[in-house]
C-alpha cells in the first residue's frame, strides 16, 4: 500500500509514468537529487502526519517505502 | 540602528554571522567578530574533535561574547565533533553540507542554538521543526559550496516557509546588501568573502590579495559532476578541475583526488596556482583590509542609511 502511495506521489512529482517505478528503482534512476528526496518525504510527512529520519543511506523505493512503514508503525 | 530577533535570541549587537569557512574561519576571525558585536564561527572542518576543542577553548580566550562553530556534516568526524560542541558548551551551531537532524536531537536539548544553511524551504521547515533557532537561507552567489538558487530567489521564499528568523548569505558584503537582504524579509545576515580579508584574518596574505585584485566576472563553479558543485576563483587549479569534469575518459574517483587537499594549498601556503580560491562572486567590490569590527560598523552605517531613505522612490 505505502508503495503504490508513494510511487503515485513521486510520478506525480517528478511527470512520469507510475508504471516505470519498481521497489528496486534507485533515486537515481528516479532523477531524484537529495533536495528532491528532502521536499517529497516532507510531502509525504505533512501528507500521512508521520515523522520519518532522513538518512543518506536511503537510497532506493525499498528502503523509503521501508522508513515509512517504519514510521508509521 | 539595526536590530531584530536574531540579535536578542542570540545574544549579539549586530544581526550578521562572519562565515564559517574552512582553512579561514579560526578563533582570531571569530572573536574579534563576536568582540565587535557580530557572531564569529569557528570552522570546524574536515578536523578532528581535538583541533575544534583547543580553537573553542583560544576563542573563549579573546572573547566573552557568544560566538558559534559551524559542522560540516559531510566531515569524517562529524559525530566526534558534535559531542565536542556538547561538552564545550558551544552557544551557537551552524551546519551545512547535509541535514543535522540527529545532530540536533542532542544539541537543542542541551541549549546550543542551531541555525543550520538551507538550500531549499523544504529543508528550512524540516530543520525548523526539529528546534532550530533561526536558519541561513544561502544563494549560489556565495564562495564554497553552493546550490541552484540565488539569494534574491531563495531568502523570500524561505522567509514564507518557517515561522522562525531567516538569515540572507551569498552576495552580500556592503550595506546595500544588508538592506537588500532585509527588503526580502531577512532579520540577518552571513558574510564570508568580505571577512576573509579581515585584518584578524589569518588566511595567506596571497590568498587576500587575490580577494583584493577579484573582478566581478572571476569566479567560477567546479565540483557539479561531482554533485557538490563549490564556487572559487579562477585559476589554473578551477581550469584544469573543469577540464577533467568534461573529460568521459576520467573518472570521479581522479576527479576527487584532484581536488584533495586544494583549499589548504590556498589558504594556508598561499599556491594561488595550484590551490582553490574559494570566494563568493562579491569579492569584486571588497576592495581593503580592514579590522572585522570596522566592517560591521560600515555597513550596518551604510544599511541604515540605505533603509532609511527606502521610501525615496515611493510617490
Amino acid at each position: 500500500m505505502t508503495f503504490e502511495t508513494i510511487a503515485a506521489k513521486l510520478a506525480d512529482y517528478k511527470g512520469i509514468d507510475v508504471a516505470t517505478i519498481t521497489m528496486d528503482s534507485t533515486f537515481e534512476d528516479l532523477a531524484l537529487d537529495s533536495l528532491d528526496v528532502a521536499d517529497l518525504v516532507m510531502q509525504i510527512e505533512d501528507e500521512m502526519g508521520i515523522s520519518i529520519e532522513l538518512d543518506p543511506e536511503v537510497k532506493d523505493m525499498k528502503a523509503l517505502v521501508a522508513k515509512i512503514d517504519e514510521a508509521k508503525a | 540602528m539595526i536590530h531584530t530577533d536574531i540579535c536578542d535570541r542570540l545574544g549579539i549587537e549586530y544581526p550578521i554571522f562572519q562565515g564559517g569557512m574552512a582553512w579561514v574561519s579560526e578563533h582570531k576571525l571569530a572573536a574579534a567578530v563576536s568582540n565587535a558585536g557580530g557572531l564569529g564561527i569557528i570552522s570546524a572542518m574536515n578536523a578532528p574533535g581535538e583541533y575544534l576543542r583547543q580553537e573553542i577553548r583560544a576563542c573563549r580566550e579573546l572573547t566573552d561574547k557568544p560566538f558559534g562553530v559551524n559542522v560540516m556534516l559531510m566531515s569524517p568526524h562529524a559525530a566526534e565533533v558534535a559531542k565536542v560542541l556538547l561538552e564545550e558548551k558551544v552557544p551557537v551551531v551552524t551546519t551545512g553540507a547535509g541535514l543535522p537532524g540527529i545532530y540536533m536531537k542532542e544539541w537543542v536539548p542541551a541549549g546550543i542554538k542551531v541555525v543550520p544553511v538551507v538550500p531549499s524551504t523544504a529543508i528550512a521547515k524540516r530543520v525548523a521543526r526539529e528546534g532550530a533557532t533561526a536558519v541561513i537561507a544561502e544563494g549560489c552567489e556565495s564562495g564554497g559550496h553552493v546550490g541552484e538558487l540565488t539569494t534574491m530567489t531563495l531568502v523570500p521564499q524561505v522567509v514564507d516557509a518557517v515561522d522562525i528568523p531567516v538569515l540572507a548569505a551569498g552576495g552580500i558584503a556592503d550595506g546595500r546588501g544588508v538592506a537588500a537582504a532585509f527588503m526580502l524579509g531577512a532579520q540577518g545576515v552571513q558574510v564570508g568573502t568580505r571577512f576573509l580579508v579581515a585584518e584578524e584574518c589569518q588566511v595567506h596574505p596571497n590568498y587576500k590579495q587575490k580577494i583584493l585584485a577579484a573582478r566581478d566576472i572571476d569566479t567560477v563553479v567546479t565540483g557539479k559532476r561531482l554533485g557538490h558543485p563549490v564556487r572559487c576563483m579562477k585559476n589554473p587549479f578551477s581550469r584544469d578541475m573543469g577540464a577533467m569534469e568534461y573529460d568521459s575518459t576520467r573518472t570521479n574517483e581522479e576527479i576527487e583526488k584532484f581536488g584533495a587537499g586544494a583549499l589548504r594549498k590556498a589558504a594556508v601556503e598561499g599556491d594561488m596556482e595550484r590551490g582553490t580560491i574559494m570566494a563568493g562572486q562579491i569579492a569584486a567590490i571588497v576592495k581593503k583590509e580592514q579590522p572585522a569590527a570596522e566592517i560591521i560598523r560600515e555597513m550596518f552605517a551604510e544599511a541604515e542609511k540605505l533603509l532609511s531613505e527606502g521610501t525615496k522612490w515611493v510617490r
